[in-house]
């Protein structure tokens, strides 16, 4: 599998990130480097193998049920860019 | 043949349930309704640099108490995946949520519409997080973003599609509704958006693969939802039928004209990249763990109507009436403890008459009844002593109903609504009717039997309802055939 200018745009575009021509033919060759590891990777056999869903070997920690968080909506809100009323103000999305 | 048999219409639910813990998914906020926007973020519901997720255990249990209330199979072993997409109220640009190895998989809900029992499957239920809001109104021509409602967690159970009409689809939404509500894991508060359901819908010819579907998003009350439904099936057949194919859509329900309508799609916007979170571990839920949230499980609707069946002789739709919601359950027994078991189909009748009329009439909430069910126990008691006659213990509920009295004892002491047991007392009256009646006593004895019946009601009148119907009757009868 490999893939090719078109498939990075829209990975990109998915992304929101924007690519230039050149970086995006060097950002072509990069993914399809990667690929190219994972291609080694599955050529290794591993049946009877349980897939592992993260690198480390242990469980998720449970944190109880309480509320431990004050409220911290002052200093938050003095570094972000607009507010009002309490609410973060964000250029207008349409529906 | 008409144009509905032509057609199969295929639905599947998927349900968001808002999680009743005390604070949110991954952090330590609060997830009170109501608080002041944004006071109920923290660093990590605002998704600020460095910050990581830390599971909230119990989240884990509201799922292992549902997985186990429909027979789902829990798994041993559950992971954390990241679907993403940009949206101002999702500010890390990815939803926590399950793709591969969700918590509960399988099981399934028994409906009922009309007399037809029916089992819908589920395909799996997911542990996520909830997005915050977005405020449309013009803040200086820009988008205001509530933050307090982001983390708050959510069981998104998912059904096959397996609903062949708006009925069904509405009876297996209320049936889920009922349960997360009867084992404790969500208020169900629809309004406040504690339980909201998206609809799959498509049509096709019987027998046929199935056709496109478009999904109706955000339904948060039964009615819209029927309505919704069955705006969108004929929708669906006009097209088709017409000649034109269905195109795969999310659309809105819009309750003011009725109709379903497309949103705005980007070609994109269902390509969410999921992929496993690497910053939280599998959640693992040991078997020990499974039997110990089985313990604390209240006793389930199905279990419930089996033994109100047993127990108590109630009709199989007396019972599946009663457990409809854990809050008439709980007042039926409560109410049945104090009368005693011989009394329950008594009981059954009256929360199922009086009290669900009006609590419908006035929508409220078997909660919020302004008469107990020591109260009604009250009432039921003096009928089946003969205090009282059964028209005489409508007067009496009605008046618990407005608070005129604490108890059915307290009322008919003050309102004079003894029943008169006294022959001669009643015996006086029935003469008195007798001589004020001349006419309707000689057309009972030339055989008209509605005059009989005449009679009675008015003897009823002159005890003003408070005399045994049966011994008016009783008396009546000795004295014309005397």
């Amino acid at each position: 599998m490999s893939l090719n200018s078109q498939d990075v745009s829209r990975i990109a575009r998915l992304a929101r990130v924007e690519l230039s021509a050149a970086e995006n033919a060097a950002t072509c060759d990069q993914l399809n480097a990667i690929l190219g590891f994972i291609a080694q990777l599955q050529a290794v056999d591993t049946d009877g193998i349980e897939p592992m869903a993260h690198a480390v070997d242990v469980v998720q920690r449970l944190r109880p049920d309480v509320v431990s968080e004050t409220d911290r909506r002052d200093a938050f809100q003095a570094v972000a860019p607009d507010v009002e009323a309490g609410l973060y103000l964000v250029p207008r999305v349409i529906e | 043949m008409n144009r509905e048999a032509q057609w199969e219409v295929v639905i599947g639910l998927e349900t968001h349930a808002q999680l009743k813990t005390q604070s949110k998914i991954f952090s330590g906020a609060s997830t009170a309704f109501g608080a002041e926007p944004n006071r109920q973020a923290c660093a990590v519901d605002i998704a600020l640099p460095g910050v990581l997720p830390v599971f909230n255990r119990e989240a884990a249990v509201c799922a292992i108490k549902f997985g186990l209330s429909v027979g789902a199979t829990i798994a041993p072993r559950s992971i954390f995946a990241r679907k993403n997409y940009f949206y101002p109220d999702l500010p890390k640009g990815y939803q926590i949520s399950q793709f591969e190895l969700p918590v509960v998989s399988g099981g399934g809900l028994q409906i009922r519409v009309g007399e037809t029992e029916k089992f819908v499957n589920l395909t799996r239920a997911h542990l996520e997080e909830d997005a915050g809001k977005s405020l449309h109104e013009d803040f200086q021509g820009k988008t205001g973003i509530d933050l307090n409602r982001a983390g708050t967690p959510l069981l998104e159970i998912v059904s096959e599609p397996e609903m062949r009409s708006s009925a069904e689809a509405v009876a297996y939404a209320k049936a889920l509704h009922a349960l997360v509500q009867w084992i404790g894991i969500c208020d169900g508060n629809m309004q406040e958006g504690s339980f909201r359901c998206d609809a799959n819908v498509s049509v096709r010819r019987p027998g046929a693969e199935l056709g496109t579907r478009r999904e109706i998003k955000n339904l948060n009350s039964f009615r819209f939802m029927q309505q919704a439904i069955d705006f969108e099936v004929q929708w669906q057949i006009n097209e088709i039928e017409e000649g034109r194919k269905i195109q795969q859509a999310t659309v809105l329900f819009d309750p003011d004209s009725g109709e379903t309508r497309a949103m705005r799609s980007k070609e994109d916007a269902h390509d969410y990249r999921y992929f496993p979170d690497p910053d939280l571990l599998p959640l693992e839920i040991t078997p020990a763990w499974i039997d110990q949230v089985k313990a604390d499980l209240p006793e389930l609707p199905q279990a419930m109507q089996q033994r109100f069946q047993s127990d108590y002789g109630l009709s199989a739709y007396d019972a599946a009436a009663l457990t409809a919601q854990r809050g008439l359950a709980d007042f039926f027994q409560r109410a049945v403890a104090l009368t005693g078991a011989a009394q329950a189909k008594l009981v059954a009748n009256w929360l199922q008459g009086e009290i669900s009329a009006r609590l419908n009439r006035e929508e409220r909430d078997i909660a919020d009844a302004p008469v107990t069910p020591e109260q009604l126990a009250g009432v039921i008691a003096r009928i089946v002593d003969h205090t009282i006659s059964n028209n005489i213990a409508k007067k009496v509920f009605e008046a618990l109903w407005a608070g005129e009295g604490s108890s059915a004892d307290a009322i008919i002491e003050a309102q004079g609504l003894k029943q008169i047991t006294d022959t001669s007392a009643i015996e006086a009256l029935v003469d008195e009717v007798l001589a004020a009646n001349q006419k309707s006593v000689e057309e009972f004895r030339a055989g008209k039997e509605k005059a009989f019946n005449a009679l009675v009601g008015q003897a009823m009148k002159a005890t003003k309802g408070k005399a045994n119907p049966q011994q008016v009757t009783d008396l009546l009868k000795k004295k014309l055939g005397g």
